[in-house]
């Protein structure tokens, strides 16, 4: 095996690779190839870095420099000067936002500092789709480990004693889980990993299998033991094709080490995995509805109890975990559940990985101990509110959480806190709001989503939250009433405590949650039909600003309903009867004279 | 491939590859040894590439986890290439000159595993870095 002294840790993940990271990666090897270095430099392809908002992120080792935005001209004097002269191509390194500093090292930068990588640990380290670099890692120690060394009462007892909370949304005892599963009697049990993964904008899921999925490939294995199941299933998106390749690689690479399949690792222990691919129905991540969906049924969720632990898959207890859940299994076995739970909360031990999006610097992923707060993450990690804007509101648990306002950013984020604030951990999705954006709108666009995928199963997800969008849209253009807003609380508690599934339940928390914080703008929209935010365009108006206004006409010519009028070099004005609200008066007007509120 | 028939096999095989990750390891980097070798034309030229790929098989013939082996520009003693610089964390960093692959091997076993600086190889420093 080559020696190599250097390094090129380039990331393959779905983010990276659509802004072009693959080109860089042939850039790179030709290069090296030109220059004679193919034995002393080596380019590894790995999963995700996290830091989407720059990619394609290149990381050069044991320099540590971290190189963003790369293209194939910067990759090629990358390699001129950097790796051929050892000269660091500052231009190419990330810029401090405030200071304009450029940052050579990875651990300078902000978005690193204060994260703790866990379930994340090999994602930017090694290439997925070679599993020496795993095993270079540990990968498999754990599965040995428990194998040679722990009865599985030993197992569910250290993973019960980590803290470890299912981080699929409930926040369920995953040792707890495990020994239910394990209790229940049968010739035939599974363990299922949940990678549906369908909360608008979160992508960690993807990210772990995409960066590092033997890690998850063997705590099934262990979970198989402990619970006593030797079948798996993965079961996945099909809209992830990059995360679906690079599981059917580690599959087949770990069958053809004996690491899955028939006696692994010399013990009388077997498990087999297999993939299974949904259809993208944000309702098939719901457990129940999952294993219909795996047994060639209607995604449609039945009533719990029975719990899959007792009765899952083929009516045979199941052990359904999520991705992340998963990728936390090794480390704890490995390090011990002392040190798990020395991280976090008091009742929330461990890290949470967040995507984060919407109207912040630094989109991309995160993982950070559970306990910091929302500040931190917003401001320190993500690199503050986008354009200098002010902090409106933070959207967590997707579907079927709540928007956070400022009063809260300073809330120690774990499971608990977020329930007591009105929203919930979910998957970990964050999306960030500013002022310019409409509360009531976004409450609007969280139920538009669910009443699309409701199964339809039950009437009051069904029905009733078709009608709270009715309601929402009469609000947004400019026909609510105040027994409108008591009706929207009204139906959604009714909705809360009657809906058969998860999804149901939670469904009305995106309004409520912005009904209790951002009271105001609803009455805004339904006394004075005026939008704070300016979003809701059945509710802007139009106006000429006298002072800037010259009379040149160009608006009134443009205007499709002749709704503008005015003499020439005289101020005009705009009848708002026969206003349409299209803007096409404010597009043309050269001197700014048309606003709207 | 043949399959792993035990931990104690999936163990010599982690140890084997695990030599292809060390340099990527990043973490506590503060807090070890830094070995950088200058690789700019000049160094090159007198044979900078043999000397660090010396040290860096020594580095991991020893099995040294606790080294990084970089490459950096031009120092300006052009005079002295191949210029190795050692930094030990807390230490005054040591600059050799005209060190060669097997110098460089030298200083591997000599100065990082034993402490033993090698006096003869060292240049004056002619400027001080602020
Ligand atoms: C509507 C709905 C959608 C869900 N979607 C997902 C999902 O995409 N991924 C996931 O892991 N869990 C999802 N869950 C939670 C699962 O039902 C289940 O609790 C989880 O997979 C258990 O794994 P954990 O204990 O490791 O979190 C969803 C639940 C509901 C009600």
């Amino acid at each position: 095996m080559p020696n190599y002294r250097m390094n090129l840790l380039v990331c393959g993940g779905t983010g990276c690779k659509a802004s072009g990271s693959s080109e860089v990666v042939e850039v790179f090897e030709k290069e090296i190839e030109k220059a004679g270095l193919k034995n002393e430099i080596q380019v590894i392809v790995t999963g995700c870095f996290g830091f989407c908002e720059k990619g394609p992120i290149v990381k050069v080792t044991p320099d540590n420099v971290f190189y963003v935005e790369v293209n194939p001209e910067k990759a090629v004097r990358i390699i001129n000067e950097h790796i051929i002269k050892g000269r660091i191509v500052e231009e190419y390194l990330y810029k401090e936002p405030v200071t304009k500093e450029a940052l050579p090292e990875q651990s300078d930068m902000p978005f690193y500092k204060k994260q703790i990588r866990i379930a994340l640990r090999n994602c930017g380290f090694i290439d997925p789709e070679n599993i020496y670099e795993y095993i270079a890692v540990d990968g498999y120690q754990a599965l040995g480990k428990v194998l040679s060394e722990m009865t599985p009462e030993e197992v569910i007892e250290e993973v019960k004693k980590s803290g470890l909370r299912g981080r699929g949304g409930g926040g369920f005892s995953t040792g707890l889980k495990w020994e239910m599963t394990k209790k229940s009697k049968s010739n035939q049990k599974y363990v299922i990993c949940n990678a549906d993964e369908g909360d608008p904008g979160a992508f960690m899921d993807r990210s772990i299998l995409e960066g590092d999925p033997h890690t998850v490939l063997e705590a099934m294995a262990i979970c198989g033991y402990c619970i006593g199941a030797n079948k798996g299933y993965i079961y996945i998106r099909a809209e992830y094709p990059l995360a679906i390749q690079r599981l059917r690689i580690a599959i087949k690479q770990a069958y053809e080490l004996g690491l899955l399949g028939s006696n692994i690792l010399g013990s009388n222990f077997s498990f087999d995995i297999d993939l299974k691919y949904g259809a993208g129905a944000f309702i098939c991540g719901e457990e129940t509805a999952l294993i219909n969906s795996i047994e060639g049924g209607r995604g449609e969720p039945t009533v719990k109890p029975p719990f899959p632990a007792q009765k899952g898959l083929w009516k045979k207890p199941t052990n359904i975990n999520n991705v992340e859940t998963f990728a936390n299994i090794c480390p704890i076995i490995l390090k011990g559940a002392d040190w798990f739970n020395s991280i976090g909360t008091e009742k929330s031990k461990g890290t949470k990985v967040f995507a984060l999006a919407g109207k912040i610097n630094n989109v991309g992923l995160v993982e950070v101990p559970m306990g910091l707060t929302l500040r931190e993450i917003i401001y320190d990690l993500g690199g503050g509110i986008k354009g200098g804007k002010k902090f409106k509101a933070v959207q967590t648990g997707g579907p079927s959480g709540g928007c956070i306002p400022k009063e809260h950013l300073d809330t120690p984020i774990d499971y608990d806190n977020l329930t007591k604030i009105g929203s919930m951990m979910g998957s970990g999705g964050m999306i960030v709001m500013d002022e310019d954006d409409c509360m009531v709108n976004i409450a609007k666009f969280y139920l538009e989503f669910t009443c699309d995928e409701s199964c339809g199963r039950c009437t009051p997800c069904r029905v009733g939250n078709m009608r709270m969008l009715e309601i929402l849209k009469e609000i947004t253009e400019g026909r609510g009433t105040m027994e409108h807003l008591e009706e929207l609380k009204e139906l959604g508690q009714i909705i809360k405590d009657t809906a058969l599934c998860g999804l149901g339940q939670t469904s009305p928390n995106p309004v409520l949650s912005t009904m209790n914080f951002f009271w105001d703008e609803y009455v805004a929209h339904v006394k004075d039909k005026t939008c704070p935010a300016g979003v809701c365009t059945a509710l802007l108006k139009y106006y000429i600003l006298p002072e800037k206004c010259v009379g040149c006409t160009a608006c009134a010519k443009v205007c499709p309903t002749n709704a503008i009028s005015g003499e020439v070099r005289k101020t005009h004005v705009i009848d708002r009867e026969k206003c349409i609200k299209c803007g096409a008066c404010m597009a043309t007007c050269r001197f700014n004279a048309i606003t709207r509120r | 491939m043949a399959g792993i028939k035990s931990l104690e096999e999936l163990k010599a095989l982690r140890d084997k590859y695990k030599e292809n990750i060390i340099g990527r390891d990043t973490s506590d980097s503060e807090n070890k040894i830094r070995i950088s070798v200058g690789m700019a034309t000049c160094g090159i030229a007198s044979g900078a590439r043999d000397t660090i790929n010396a040290i860096i098989d020594e580095v991991s013939k020893e099995k040294l986890t606790n080294v990084v082996v970089v490459q950096s520009g031009c120092l300006g003693y052009c005079y002295a290439e191949p210029t190795v610089e050692v930094r030990v964390p807390g230490k005054e960093p040591v600059l050799y000159g005209n060190i060669n692959a097997e110098r460089g091997r030298e200083i591997i076993k000599k100065h990082i595993k034993n402490g033993e600086i090698q006096k003869d190889w060292i240049i004056e420093r002619t400027f001080k870095n602020i």
